[in-house]
């Protein structure tokens, strides 16, 4: 039928479409790295240092993104590196969502003492600049891909606390959740079968922003060199190291600052057009 | 023998204000009667409901009075035996179709479920039990309407799903919080008389709430007409259309549209109906304060 749903719909989908398969490319690239990598990501040739990409003058077709000033293959270290930024996506986004939606449902629907220590403790957390937030967090607990992952849950579960206890005040405010106290359901049982499907939708839109953030976040770690070591083939590794031979080697660059943008807005996109789909008012 | 349900001297504050919302409301319905609860918007008709049912909202605060369900004290019970009493002997038919329905959930389950957690039935049984209640409220395709989401009905079938839900366990009890306000005009008159249906199927007493008249003269036996959370009559409801007592019901009446003169203009109520009204509810105020 020829009305606005449609139109929204049709916009979803090709959104969905599109983001959904930039990322589909990512993991692959990440799952299969070993195999499909043309080159050892760490394998320095220093007289193959700073090669350009496959259609500038004097390139090497084995180099199909040129190398780095150490003479890494800069294709092999983005498909390497979507391999720890999926990680930490999924792992940070998983958890941040579990931990932050279960505060934010126990404050939205108990209200009273809980949501008051709850809210407090989100507005006190939200006042740290969060970047710095991270670095202290992790000067404090070490390097490494845990530290990273357990950072990124600690500044951003206020997150899906405020929109989740936002959601699940809504949503205790209907007639349902009354119906559902009449008949003697408890507490537990009206969070879990009544409001929690339906702050889902909410939720998954937010874990696919939350994943991007995440690899913005492992970058940031990784441009300031607080990420795994140094050596890790890294996107934000990789825009720290470039941007100091931008002059000479514009690609090492802006290669992985593309795919790293693409990824994020992907995963952003993706939330949006999976939110209008599960919506129930609109589907 | 008592009422089933009794209300009595029940008396609501907002949090942190010691204006009244009801005031000293007494209020009882037998078994098997149907009583219509009667006011205009904010006089307070809907919070009784919640209060029977205990789902008033956390800024509503009870000071006085008790709630009687069939004899059991349920103000003064602990809050989990509360909910249990209440479950296995009252149900609510809302307002709003829209939002009582859980929107995520198909139809079957939120039937079944109320079987399966207050009578303690097997889900078989309780899906056999759930198809009948479909059947009683008129739907034609009850397997299919289980299987749907709220969204793929309309608004007269949900409000009929509603219906079937409440009377799903056997309440003793049923409120209907103004149940066919949000409805088509026509779609009400079938709604109406479903419900009067199902009440003397299910020999249920009912508590309806609305702002109609019209609607009180089809489907009640007993009347009660509050004004700012106070009762002003309590009465029969053939006496109450031949002869309203209080000077604000006679108002209210004569504010109402008649079948048998429906060309007559509609008296608005009274200025000095509703300066008098306020005067009684200031005196009632200063009395309640004076004694405690």
């Amino acid at each position: 039928m020829p009305d606005g749903r449609s139109a929204v719909k049709r916009r979803a989908s090709l959104r969905l479409w599109l983001s959904g398969s930039w990322l589909a490319l990512v993991a692959l690239a990440a799952l299969l790295a070993p195999w499909i990598a043309p080159h050892d990501p760490l394998a320095q040739d220093l007289f193959a240092g700073r090669l350009p990409p496959f259609f500038a003058a004097g390139a090497d077709p084995a180099y199909l993104l040129g190398t780095d000033s150490l003479g890494r293959d800069v294709l092999s270290r983005i498909i390497h590196g979507a391999r720890i930024a999926l990680t930490v996506a999924l792992m940070a986004g998983v958890a941040t969502a579990l931990l932050g939606s279960l505060l934010g449902l126990l404050a939205g629907y108990l209200r009273g003492w809980t949501d008051i220590v709850i809210s407090r403790l989100v507005d006190i957390w939200m006042a740290f600049p969060p970047v710095l937030f991270a670095i202290l967090l992790i000067a404090v607990i070490g390097t490494g891909l845990t530290s990273i992952i357990v950072a990124i849950v600690v500044i951003d579960w206020t997150r899906f606390c405020r929109v989740v206890r936002a959601e699940a005040m809504n949503q205790s405010k209907m007639d349902y959740v009354a119906s559902a106290t009449i008949a003697g359901q408890g507490r537990a049982s009206i969070l879990w079968r009544e409001i929690g499907p339906n702050v889902l939708p909410t939720i998954a839109a937010l874990l696919t922003l939350e994943m991007g953030i995440a690899v913005i976040v492992e970058a940031i770690l990784s441009f300031v060199n607080l990420s795994i070591s140094t050596d890790a083939p890294t996107w934000g590794g990789m825009i720290a190291e470039g941007r100091t031979s931008i002059h000479q080697a514009w690609w090492v660059l802006v290669f992985p600052l593309v795919v790293l943008f693409l990824t994020v807005l992907s995963f952003s996109q993706l939330g949006e057009g999976l939110k209008d789909r599960f919506d129930p008012v609109l589907r | 023998m008592s009422a089933f349900l009794e209300i009595d001297t029940l008396s609501a504050v907002l949090h942190g204000s010691s204006q009244r919302l009801l005031r000293s409301v007494r209020l009882t319905v037998d078994r098997g009667e149907v009583r219509g609860l009667v006011g205009e918007s904010g006089a307070g008709k809907s919070m009784i409901g919640k209060a029977v049912l205990g789902i008033l909202p956390a800024a509503v605060r009870i000071v006085e009075g008790i709630i009687r369900l069939d004899g059991h004290d349920i103000l003064a019970m602990p809050a989990s035996e509360r909910r249990r009493v209440i479950g296995a002997t009252a149900a609510l038919i809302p307002q709003d179709p829209l939002t009582a329905l859980n929107p995520s959930r198909r139809i079957g389950p939120q039937i079944t479920n109320r079987l399966v957690d207050i009578l303690g039935w097997s889900k078989a049984a309780a899906k056999t039990r759930a198809l009948e209640l479909l059947d009683e409220v008129h739907i034609d395709a009850p397997e299919r309407v289980m299987a749907s989401y709220p969204h793929e009905l309309s608004g007269g079938m949900r409000q009929r799903v509603l219906i079937a839900s409440a009377f799903a366990a056997n309440p003793k009890l049923v409120i209907a919080d103004e149940p066919t306000t949000a409805l088509d005009v026509t779609v009400q008159k079938q709604i109406l008389k479903l419900i009067r249906e199902m009440q003397a199927r299910h020999d249920t007493a009912m508590l309806f709430v609305t702002h109609d008249l019209g609607v009180v003269s089809k489907v009640c036996q007993k009347l009660t007409v509050l004004y700012a959370g106070k009762v002003v009559e309590d009465t029969a409801v053939a006496a109450f259309f031949e002869a309203p007592q209080h000077p604000y019901s006679k108002a209210l009446l004569a504010a109402t549209p008649k079948y048998t003169d429906p060309f007559a203009s509609l008296l608005p109520v009274h200025e000095s109906v509703i300066a008098s009204a306020n005067a009684e509810i200031t005196a009632a105020d200063q009395e309640w304060r004076h004694g405690r």
